[in-house]
């Protein structure tokens, strides 16, 4: 049989029947285009706490002192002193898997800048931290080696300091701001992060040398940690390794003890938020998928119910030299084209809604070009599957029966 | 002698309706030649429906061989005997089983579409013409339901002429219409009559054998007459003779 034949007969069918046709398509339609749209809005979500991740450094290891007991009793991590300025050094000179590293002190106090203050604290860090943390410098310039050599009285700070001590929008570079009593002079703006997805302001933020905070603001010799950048986020565990390694060997512990510091990476937080995402999204794609069969069924029933009122019209192709196979194969072309055209306007469909989901609601959506080939070969499979069925029905008739049927 | 078409040896065919067995056809033998034109007539149950389903390779008989065009019709399959239908037999029906909202020259078209071998623009060209040989050359895109029941009935026969075929079978096919366009069909088949074409003409209306050349009836499932027509009546003269209708005035 003529495959072209068969595929007109089945279009002059369609033809025959639009509203008929439109209204099985429609069970089609949605059903992919909420596939689409549920899967848009999902891997959306994923990307942008994924974005948000790799905004505070997605391959960055925190690394600060920790675990150590004395006389039984677990200290605070903050109160304790393990960490040295040595150990940093170390570590920056040995560690071949880390791209950045910068030592982590922390003053907090309320800053003044003429006659406004703002309580914040001043983070003493390397230039490496910008690095570490995707910070980049707007305005003005980072560290010199000098500054961090002379613990050099300057800072670099970050956005909502700058709308809180110079509100009425003077330029801050070369302004002095006081942090308890110690003057430090701007020398940069830090290009705005706005908040992060554990709604903390990446604004609210300034940095010192760490030989200034340690040496003028603080009088310490100890860190409060250290914060590095593995080459790749694929590498954190190797330099996490390395960093374990080093750090014992330089505290002397004894392969009995427990590490006396802990390393934290953001990969953890990663998997946890992506485990997440991922159930959200598989379950939004659940009820789409149950929508996408609930429409092949619709496109079973009509299929049968067509059947059914076609069988005279069955009978009599028979009769003019229709043989089994054209029939069931004019029925699954018929279902087959309802549910691929169904499925094409359901992909515009889906792909529509998501951008006005995004344009209205600005949620983060992602289309993910495999979403909608899935769906789409999903959708094209359903007309086979579905419409098997009623063409095998129409096929088995017998020619005699057809052509009497009222 | 002219060629044979259809050859019936001692044609059975029986039905097994619950626990019991029904004759329908209790051997019927026949030959029908090439330029013939038959009426087969019989009450209801007398079997007509039967032999016409097995002379239309619809149905295959219990026992007894029938050669359609000097093949043998009883041990092809199904699909088999789909193609014989398409190449060999054109059917016309009481109710004109045209397909709904399609055109006169796509119904004409449906047996070349399964048809492999016959172009689209052959497909076209001889359904225009069988159109044209009915008398519905001006009624080509016309749909199945603009048209009167004559009409249809005409694209039905443009149907069964399309594919040129061996015999064209017609069941009650003047049942539905009104006594006038009646013998406008009739009309029409004893034109193909005459121009050489094999029918055979299923009804229960004794009045139609008059405007055949050859008559069988049956009874019981047996062939209790075969009479050659001597006076073949022309349905042009019948018609010609029918009072006026006011509405085709």
């Amino acid at each position: 049989m003529n495959g072209t034949n068969l595929f007109k007969i089945a279009l002059r069918a369609l033809a025959n029947n639009k509203l008929r046709a439109f209204l099985t398509m429609l069970g089609i339609i949605i059903g992919v285009a909420s596939v689409i749209a549920m899967l848009a809005i999902g891997q959306g979500s994923k990307r942008s706490i994924q974005q948000q991740i790799s905004e505070m450094g997605s391959n960055m290891i925190m690394i600060h002192p920790g675990a150590e007991m004395r006389g039984g009793v677990r200290q605070d991590p903050s109160a304790m002193q393990t960490l040295k300025l040595e150990n940093y050094e170390k570590l920056r000179d040995e560690c071949i898997y880390l791209a950045a590293i910068s030592p982590n002190v922390s003053s907090s106090g309320q800053l003044i800048a003429g006659s406004n203050n703002y309580p914040s604290s001043v983070t003493g860090c390397s230039n490496d931290y910008l690095e570490i943390r995707q910070l980049t410098v707007e305005q003005g310039e980072a560290f010199s080696d000098n500054d961090i050599r002379t613990a050099a009285k300057v800072c670099i700070i970050g956005k909502t300091i700058v709308d809180n001590l110079f509100p009425d929008g003077t330029d801050p570079i070369g302004k002095i701001i006081r942090c308890n009593k110690i003057p430090l002079r701007v020398i940069g703006v830090l290009k705005s992060k706005g908040y992060n997805s554990m709604g903390q302001d990446q604004d609210d933020i300034v940095l010192s040398p760490y030989t200034t905070v340690m040496k003028r603001l603080l009088a310490q010799t100890y860190l409060s940690g250290i914060f590095a950048s593995a080459l790749t986020e694929d590498m954190t565990q190797e330099a996490v390794d390395e960093i374990t390694t080093v750090l014992r060997r330089e505290h002397k512990l004894k392969s009995t003890d427990d590490d006396d510091f802990t390393i934290r990476t953001q990969q953890e937080l990663s998997s946890m938020l992506n485990t997440t995402t991922d159930l959200m999204t598989t379950l939004l794609a659940c009820i789409a998928g149950i929508s996408l069969v609930v429409g092949g069924i619709g496109i079973m029933n009509i299929m049968y119910v067509s059947v059914t009122e076609r069988t005279r019209e069955i009978g009599l192709r028979m009769s003019v030299g229709a043989r089994g196979i054209d029939i069931l194969s004019q029925f699954l072309i018929e279902s087959v084209l309802i549910s691929i055209t169904g499925g094409l306007i359901g992909v515009i469909l889906g792909c529509g809604a998501s951008f006005v989901i995004k344009t209205v609601a600005h949620w983060p959506v992602f289309i993910q070009p495999w979403s909608v080939l899935l769906s789409f070969a999903v959708c094209t499979l359903t007309g086979v599957f579905f419409g098997w069925y009623p063409a095998k029905k129409a096929a088995d008739l017998d020619p005699i029966e057809a052509l009497r049927y009222e | 002698m002219s060629k044979t078409v259809i050859e019936l040896q001692n044609i059975k065919r029986n039905f097994v309706v619950g626990d019991e067995i029904v004759h329908a056809l209790r051997g019927i033998s026949f030959k029908i030649c090439e330029g013939e034109f038959v009426t087969i007539m019989g009450t209801s149950g007398s079997g007509k429906s039967t032999l016409l389903n097995t002379l239309g390779c619809l149905d295959t008989p219990t026992s007894g061989e029938y050669y359609l065009d000097g093949i043998s019709v009883r041990t092809m399959s199904k699909s088999q005997r789909a193609i014989l239908r398409n190449r060999k037999i054109g059917f016309v029906f009481q109710n004109y089983n045209l397909l709904p909202k399609t055109t006169a020259v796509a119904n004409v078209e449906l047996p070349l579409m399964y048809n492999p071998a016959v172009s689209a623009a052959e497909r076209k060209r001889r359904a225009v013409e069988a159109l044209i040989a009915v008398g519905l050359g001006d009624r080509l895109e016309h749909k199945s339901n603009q048209m009167s029941g004559g009409q249809m009935q005409r694209v039905a026969i443009a149907r069964a002429l399309v594919n040129n075929p061996a015999v064209i079978l017609a069941d009650e096919a003047t049942g539905n219409l009104d006594t006038r366009t009646s013998f406008e069909i009739l009309v029409l088949f004893q034109k193909l009559h005459a121009e050489g074409r094999t029918i055979i003409f299923v009804t229960h209306n004794p009045d139609l054998s008059q405007y055949s050349s050859r008559n069988i009836r049956l009874r019981d499932g047996h062939v209790i007459e075969d009479t050659i027509n001597q006076r073949v009546l022309s349905a042009a003269e019948a018609l010609a003779a029918l009072p006026k209708n006011d509405d085709d005035a």
